[in-house]
C-alpha cells in the first residue's frame, strides 16, 4: 500500500447525496478476478451515454477534474453494497482523498485498507469546498496535521489514531495482526475447551 | 452489570485490546462467494498463507451462476472465469463448496442458515454487506470487504472496534397482510437509510418475537438499507427449534451446552443503548418504494410525494433526480403504477415462508398478459422444499418462471437483467439507480405484495385484491 502523507489537487465536486456503490461501480465491473483496471467503470452510468461515450457535463470528464485526486461530495457516500471494487475503481482513476459529510461503515472501512483517506466534516464546509472546486482551486490535505489547506482556510479533520499511522506508512493489517499470533493461538485453545461445538 | 445482546457478542471474542480500544476479535464463521474473494485468495498465494480455519469457513457460487438450465453452463465468459476461480480457490485451500450441480447451492445468506452453520452468539463475516441477515439467529454479522476477506481468511480476526448500539422495538399486533417486509421497509422509511450508520441495530419487542425465522431473517437482511453495521435479534425457543438437527448444528450434549449459551445471551433487563426506537406495530401498512433510495418508502395507499414540499436542497435534488429516473410524476396514486416484471426471490425473501406467501395470492389466478414474472428460489434446498409442497406447479400454472437458485435479478450479474426504462415489483432489498440493469426501475416490496402486482399488472393494495 501507498503511504498516504500529503496532497494537493482541485478537488472534484460531486454535490449529491447517497452516492451508492453500485453507482461508483456498476455491476458488470465485478466480474473481474484482479484489483486493478477498474478506473473505467468508474461511476459509469453516469460517466458514459449507452453508446460508451463520455458525458461531456459529467464532472470527471472535464479538465481540470481529469486529474483531480480529491473527490467532495454528499452526505452517506458509498452506502450499499460492500464491494471493495468502489475503492479500488477510485483509487484507480486516481482519488486518494474523498471528502464528505458521512458514509457508509463499510466502504469507509475499505478505503484504509486501499490508501483511500476519507474525511468527514460537516456539510458548510464540505459546501465550501465544493465552491472551491468549481472555482478550480487547489486544496491541500495534510494528515500528520489532520488539516485541510485552502489559500487561507484551514479545516481540521479527526481520524482514527491505529488507520492514521497504517496509512502514513502503508502497513498492511494481516502482517500486524499476525504479530498477535500467540493471542490468537491461546484464544483458540479457550474456544476449543469451552464450545467444543464451534 | 447489565449488559445487551451485542456487548455480550462482542466480549466472548475479543481477542486482544490495544490502549486506544481498538480490539483483534475472533471470527466464528466465514462465508465466501466468488465475486468478493479471488483477490482474497490471489492475496493469501502472493504471500504465501494458508487459510487460518477451514472448518469455519463455507464457499458458493450465487451471484453469477444462471437461473435457467445449468446443464447448458455459463455463457458470460468473465462470469464463468469468476466461478472456475473461485472452484480453483476451495480445491487449493481446502474449503468446504457447495458447486452448481449440489442441491444445497444457493444464495450465501439463504445456505448458511439453512446448513445450521449460522448459529447464535457467533461472529459471521462474508464480504457482501447482506451477511447481516445471520443477525436474525443472535449472531453479530456483517459484511466486509476483499481486504477483510483476506485478513479473516489469514487470521481468522478482524480488526474492529465496538460499534454504538440502537434498540428498535416494534410492539403490538401487526395488521393483516403486513409482513417482515413490511416492517423493515416502515423502519427505513423512519430513520433512514443513514439512520442506523455506526450502530449495530437490536429489534425487539413483542412484532419481531412473534415473527418465523424466516420473516426475522428479512428484517436483519435490511439493516444495511438503513445503514446499520448489523442487525440482531435475541436467540428464543423459536431460534432453537430452526438449528436443532441441521447438519451443521451441534449434536448431543453439545447442543445442551449450546442452548445454555445461547439462552444466556439476550440483553439483560436495564442494559442501556446509545439510542432507543419504539415502533407501534398498528402503524405499518404494506408497503412499497417509489424512489431510488430504500428509505423513498411510502404505504401502497399513498401518491408519488413531491418534491416542492421538501425543504432541504440536497434531499429535494435527490427526489427530483429520483422521479425524473423513475418515470413518475408527483401525485400519481401508487397503486395506478403499471409494472413490466416481477421479480420474487433475493436473500430478503427467496425462503420457502416467502414463496408459500406468494403462492397463496397467486394460486388460481393469471399472470397479466403484459407482465414478465419469475420466481427464483433462495437455494436447491428451498426450490426442492417448494416442489414438494406443490408451489412449483401453482407458479407454472399461474405463468410465471420458475428458476434455478441464485442471485438474479435482485443485482443482475447472471442473464437476468431489466432493460432500460423497464419497471420491475421486487422482492429484493435495493432500488438503486441501475441495480437491476441499466435504466432499470424497481419497487420493493413483500413477497404477497409483488404475487398480487404480477396479477393486476400495477402496484396493488393485497388487502384490495
Ligand atoms: S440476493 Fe442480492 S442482496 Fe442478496 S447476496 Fe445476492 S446480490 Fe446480494
Amino acid at each position: 500500500m501507498q503511504p498516504f502523507v500529503k496532497l494537493t489537487s482541485i478537488p472534484a465536486p460531486l454535490p449529491l447525496i447517497n452516492i451508492d456503490t453500485d453507482m461508483i461501480i456498476p455491476k458488470q465491473f465485478l466480474r473481474t478476478i484482479k484489483r486493478t483496471g477498474l478506473a473505467s467503470g468508474l461511476f459509469f452510468e453516469m460517466r458514459f451515454d449507452d453508446h460508451g461515450a463520455p458525458k461531456p457535463d459529467f464532472v470527471l470528464n472535464r479538465d481540470p477534474y481529469t486529474s483531480s485526486t480529491i473527490l467532495v461530495a454528499g452526505d452517506n457516500f458509498g452506502c450499499g453494497s460492500s464491494r471493495e471494487h468502489a475503492p479500488w475503481a477510485l483509487l484507480d482513476f486516481g482519488i486518494r482523498c474523498i471528502i464528505a459529510p458521512s458514509y457508509s461503515d463499510i466502504f469507509f472501512n475499505n478505503c484504509f485498507k486501499n490508501g483511500i483517506l476519507p474525511i468527514a466534516i460537516p456539510q458548510e464546509q464540505v459546501d465550501a469546498l465544493l465552491k472551491v472546486g468549481s472555482d478550480k482551486k487547489e486544496i491541500t490535505i495534510d494528515l500528520d496535521q489532520q488539516k485541510i489547506v485552502c489559500g487561507n482556510d484551514v479545516y481540521d479533520f479527526d481520524v482514527d489514531p491505529f488507520r492514521k499511522q497504517c496509512l502514513m506508512n502503508g502497513l498492511d493489517d494481516i502482517g500486524l495482526t499476525l504479530e498477535k499470533e500467540s493471542f490468537i493461538s491461546s484464544y483458540e485453545e479457550k474456544r476449543a475447551e469451552e464450545k467444543p461445538w464451534l | 452489570m447489565a449488559k445487551t445482546l451485542f456487548e455480550k457478542i462482542w466480549d466472548a471474542h475479543v481477542v486482544h485490546k490495544a490502549p486506544d480500544g481498538t480490539c483483534l476479535i475472533y471470527i466464528d464463521r466465514h462465508l465466501i462467494h466468488e465475486v468478493t474473494s479471488p483477490q482474497a485468495f490471489e492475496g493469501l498465494r502472493m504471500a504465501g498463507r494458508k487459510v487460518r480455519n477451514i472448518q469455519a469457513t463455507l464457499a458458493v457460487a450465487d451471484h453469477n451462476v444462471p437461473t435457467t438450465d445449468r446443464a447448458l453452463g455459463i455463457k458470460d465468459p468473465e462470469s464463468k472465469l469468476q466461478i472456475e476461480t473461485l472452484e480453483q480457490n476451495v480445491e487449493e485451500f481446502g474449503i468446504t463448496y457447495f458447486g452448481m450441480s449440489d442441491k444445497r447451492q444457493g444464495i450465501v445468506h439463504i445456505i448458511g442458515p439453512e446448513q445450521g452453520f449460522t448459529q447464535p452468539g457467533m461472529t459471521i463475516v462474508c464480504g457482501d454487506s447482506h451477511t447481516s441477515t445471520h443477525g436474525a439467529f443472535g449472531a453479530l454479522a456483517f459484511g466486509i470487504g476483499t481486504s477483510e476477506v483476506e485478513h479473516v481468511l489469514a487470521t481468522q480476526t478482524l480488526i474492529q472496534k465496538p460499534a454504538k448500539t440502537m434498540r428498535i422495538t416494534v410492539e403490538g399486533d401487526l395488521h393483516d397482510c403486513v409482513t417482515a417486509k413490511d416492517i423493515v421497509l416502515h423502519i427505513i422509511g423512519l430513520i433512514g437509510t443513514a439512520g442506523g450508520t455506526g450502530y449495530v441495530i437490536e429489534y425487539a419487542g413483542s412484532a419481531i418475537r412473534n415473527l418465523s425465522m424466516e420473516g426475522r431473517m428479512t428484517i436483519c437482511n435490511m439493516s444495511i438499507e438503513a445503514g446499520a453495521r448489523a442487525g440482531l435479534i435475541a436467540p428464543d425457543q423459536t431460534t432453537f427449534e430452526y438449528i436443532k438437527d441441521r447438519p451443521m448444528a451441534p449434536q448431543g450434549d453439545d447442543w445442551d451446552r449450546a442452548v445454555t449459551w445461547w439462552d444466556s445471551l439476550p440483553t439483560d433487563d436495564g442494559a442501556l443503548f446509545d439510542k432507543e426506537i419504539h415502533i407501534d406495530a398498528n402503524d405499518i401498512a404494506p408497503s412499497v418504494t417509489w424512489g431510488t433510495s430504500p428509505q423513498d418508502v411510502l404505504p401502497i395507499t399513498g401518491v408519488v410525494p413531491d418534491p416542492e414540499n421538501e425543504s432541504d436542497p440536497n434531499k429535494k435534488a435527490a427526489m427530483l433526480r429520483a422521479l425524473d429516473y423513475m418515470g413518475l410524476t408527483a401525485g400519481t396514486n401508487l397503486t395506478d403504477v403499471v409494472i413490466d416484471k416481477v421479480f420474487i426471490g433475493s436473500c430478503t425473501n427467496g425462503r420457502i415462508e416467502d414463496l408459500r406467501a406468494a403462492a397463496k395470492v397467486i394460486e388460481g389466478q393469471h399472470v397479466s398478459p403484459h407482465v414478465q414474472a419469475m420466481i427464483v428460489p433462495g437455494s436447491g434446498l428451498v426450490k426442492e422444499q417448494a416442489e414438494r409442497e406443490g408451489l412449483d406447479k401453482i407458479f407454472l400454472d399461474a405463468g410465471f418462471e420458475w428458476r434455478e437458485p441464485g442471485c438474479s435479478l435482485c443485482l443482475g450479474m447472471n442473464e437476468d437483467r431489466l432493460n432500460a426504462g423497464e419497471r420491475c415489483a421486487s422482492t429484493s432489498n435495493r432500488n438503486f439507480e441501475g441495480r437491476q440493469g441499466r435504466g432499470s426501475r424497481t419497487h420493493l416490496l413483500s413477497p404477497a405484495m409483488a404475487a398480487a402486482a404480477a396479477i393486476t399488472g400495477k402496484l396493488t393494495d393485497i388487502r384490495k385484491l
